[in-house]
């Protein structure tokens, strides 16, 4: 099963290559991969998409947490939470398809933040699956690059994740 | 008004720092990185520096004092190779949890990326083998982060850090003090184990049918073989010891029914397959313990006890975890039984007990004593004898490794060194040097085979230099025996590169290194050859014993099967 798990790091050189490094050397699945600074400059915030049996993800969790650079790991997909992720996409745009890329952009509540004579560029936001079906949407051979975030995760409601 | 704090060099940072952390020795090898820090150490006496011939054999040394000693070892190397050799000692450590704090030069920072003489990534390089590492970047943080790298190879589930020191940084100076606590706001070890859960635990471990105890390293990291004994005793529950938590409870005691897994005994194994409940503390369910996972231990309920959340439930599913260091877990344990005179119903367990005893009649380490080409066993058999059971014993990997887990009785925890994890060959000489360092008195013996020998032999050069008087027991079989045994048994006995040609003369080259070296070829003189060389208290004494070549190590449950499908010799099948 899916899960996405939310982390505190210090915000060290090597946090990075240290969690990659744990889910390589132990054959863990990862999907994607985010990470910022937050509010507090010395922290970090890292959204991890990893799939696995319960077992599995409860060895992920350990092991994370296990790492000395890890402050606390949370599994978002244990509650109710929003995932988002920010996805741009340049495709080609000439003649009358233009208007019809221009549609469907509003449809996903996307944003055209660049053109030029014969491209857009697009900006959408959403889970996932949004993000997949306006791709879906699209003529393959119009689209010339695509570029996601990865999902970033927070929990609905009163509960935060602080240290 | 406080004391002003002394303006100090890095390197002179770094020597202060080893005195504060009440550091005896370091073992390590020089080069260009770490001059600054080696001329620091000619300056003073007391942190002793142990010049080994390379840095695995230094770095194995740190590891069998601190396995020995229950302190960390140290460990000190220079940039590129220098800690490209120490990467086999660091990851040997890891696996078996070993503290181990290693530091190594690095270019100075400013070439740091720049592909500069003898640097390395080490960072990188140590990163999947090491609890923790740190790079010190500034002359300021050197004190501070010395304090964390001992404080967490040393607490929790203890394993080897590295501090990377870049040349510069020990030319650089700053005002000195070293820290008294150290406070690391990702990083704090549970210590204490779970009240309830400690009480669920005891009532499902005193209502069992047939309880069986296994227990590993764990014990004998935590210092927990007091409580441990206590809790066996009273419980009056059979045990079995993995290969690293030998010696936690006495292997001559009735309750102890050997070790287990791959190479345990037919009995220790038997009793793990049909227990009702089992009590596993400090192990971690290794492959080589419990065989096929499907088919392991299907009656029982288990309840595990570590210190390292992560080893609960990574193998096996357990009923209740108890997350805590040993030895407080234990001690609650114990404290819980005095004040209740409940105990589990005595018939079931007499009952269990003579079932055990049925499966010990089988006396599944038999061996032939009355041949004339010397049994590899008998070797030990004779040393175990001969030493009263007290002597501290290093081994290398492979077949004289678990003769020497099967055949010498360890009664007491931290006597046994061996590298169970990594199996690290080259890693038993180095590390009785570490131990004999340590306990200068002590019988020190070195288990070994002529292949796992001569991977570290440059190291009986640093025996002569400190007058280490390590004992040497060469096992000689002119194979790699366990790679010989596998190859007999699974690739239809096509010994592929498995046979050592061309050796050297062991007793020649012992002489040549300055120590005695004397060979044995017949079972008749093995018993005095041993006595001779324990009397020699002050030299190094290598002994070649020429064994019999086709032994194999039983029993065997091979890899893939279960725990209840063990192999006896050929001569003898099981029913």
């Amino acid at each position: 099963m899916r899960h996405i798990l939310s982390l505190l790091v210090e915000n060290e050189a090597g946090a990075l290559s240290r969690i990659a490094g744990l889910f390589s050397a132990r054959a863990f699945n990862i999907e994607s991969l985010s990470v910022a600074p937050t509010e507090d400059a010395s922290v970090s915030r890292m959204t991890v998409v990893t799939s696995g049996s319960d077992q599995i993800i409860e060895q992920i969790h350990k092991q994370l947490n296990k790492l000395v650079d890890v402050i606390k790991v949370v599994d978002l997909s244990e509650s109710p939470h929003i995932e988002r992720e920010l996805m741009l996409v340049k495709v080609q745009a000439k003649g009358e398809v233009r208007e019809e890329i221009k549609r469907m952009t509003d449809i996903f509540r996307g944003r055209i933040v660049d053109v030029s004579d014969n491209t857009y560029t697009i900006e959408v936001t959403g889970d996932g699956a949004k993000l997949g079906a306006f791709l879906q949407g699209l003529d393959p051979r119009q689209i010339l690059e695509v570029v996601r975030t990865g999902t970033s995760g927070i929990a609905r409601g009163e509960k935060a994740i602080r240290l | 008004m406080a004391a002003q704090k002394p303006v100090l060099r890095g390197a002179e940072i770094f020597v202060r720092a080893l005195k504060d952390e009440g550091v005896e020795y370091v073992f390590g090898y020089p080069g260009g990185a770490v001059l600054h820090i080696y001329d620091e150490l000619f300056k003073q006496e007391e942190v002793k520096h142990i010049l080994a011939r390379h840095e695995q054999g230094a770095g194995h040394a740190a590891d069998g004092y601190a396995r020995a000693t229950g302190k960390p070892g140290v460990l000190l190397v220079t940039s590129g190779p220098g800690v490209t050799n120490a990467v086999t000692p660091i990851a040997t450590a890891y696996m078996d949890s070993i503290p181990l704090v290693v530091f190594s030069g690095q270019v100075p920072k400013h070439l740091i990326g720049n592909d500069a003489f003898q640097e390395v990534d080490a960072i990188g390089i140590t990163r999947p083998c090491v609890k923790h590492n740190f790079l010190v970047k500034d002359v300021r943080d050197l004190a501070a982060t010395i304090k964390k790298a001992f404080f967490i190879a040393t607490s929790g589930r203890p394993g080897p850090v590295l501090v990377d020191i870049p040349k510069d940084i020990t030319a650089q100076s700053c005002e000195y003090e070293y820290p008294q606590n150290v406070e690391i706001r990702s990083y704090r070890p549970v210590v204490r184990g779970h009240p309830g859960q400690i009480r669920r635990a005891l009532k499902l471990i005193l209502g069992a049918k047939k309880p069986m105890l296994y227990t590993g390293g764990g014990v004998v990291l935590g210092n927990a073989s007091e409580e441990l004994r206590e809790f066996t005793r009273t419980l009056g529950y059979p045990i079995t010891n993995t290969l690293m938590g030998l010696g936690a409870f006495p292997a001559s005691d009735r309750q102890f029914i050997g070790m287990l897994g791959m190479h345990g005994t037919y009995e220790a194994n038997m009793a793990m397959h049909h227990c009702d409940v089992l009590i596993a503390i400090g192990a971690r369910f290794d492959d080589r313990v419990t065989g096929d996972l499907a088919q392991f231990c299907p009656y029982a309920k288990i309840v595990h006890i570590d210190v390292d959340p992560a080893s609960i439930a990574k193998n096996v599913p357990v009923d209740i975890p108890i997350v805590g260091d040993v030895k407080s877990v234990l001690t609650d344990l114990n404290g819980l039984l005095r004040e209740n005179p409940e105990r589990a119903e005595p018939q079931p367990l007499a009952e269990w007990w003579k079932q055990i005893g049925e499966w010990q009649s089988v006396d599944c380490l038999r061996f032939n004593r009355n041949t004339e080409v010397i049994k590899p066993q008998y070797v030990i058999e004779k040393l175990w004898e001969l030493t009263g059971g007290d002597a501290y014993v290093t081994s290398d990997v492979g077949q004289h490794q678990m003769w020497a887990a099967q055949f010498y009785k360890f009664d007491q925890p931290r006597r046994w060194i061996n590298s169970g994890g990594l199996g690290t060959m080259g890693f038993g000489l180095p590390a009785a040097m570490g131990v004999q360092m340590a306990f200068p008195e002590a019988t020190v013996a070195c288990i070994t085979g002529e292949a796992s020998l001569v991977m570290c032999i440059q190291e009986l050069s640093t025996c002569l230099q400190y007058r280490l008087p390590v004992k040497v027991i060469n096992l000689n079989n002119r194979y790699m025996g366990m790679v010989r045994q596998w190859q007999e048994f699974f690739y239809d006995k096509r010994y592929s590169h498995s046979y050592m040609d061309a050796l050297p003369d062991f007793v020649m080259l012992a002489q040549s290194f300055g120590h005695v070296g004397v060979r044995v070829d017949k079972t008749a003189d093995v018993e005095g050859a041993l006595r001779e060389a324990l009397k020699q208290k002050d030299r190094l004494v290598l002994m070649d014993f020429i064994t019999d070549q086709t032994e194999n190590v039983y029993p065997m449950m091979a890899s893939g099967k279960g725990q209840h499908e063990m192999h006896l010799s050929p001569d003898r099948e099981l029913a």
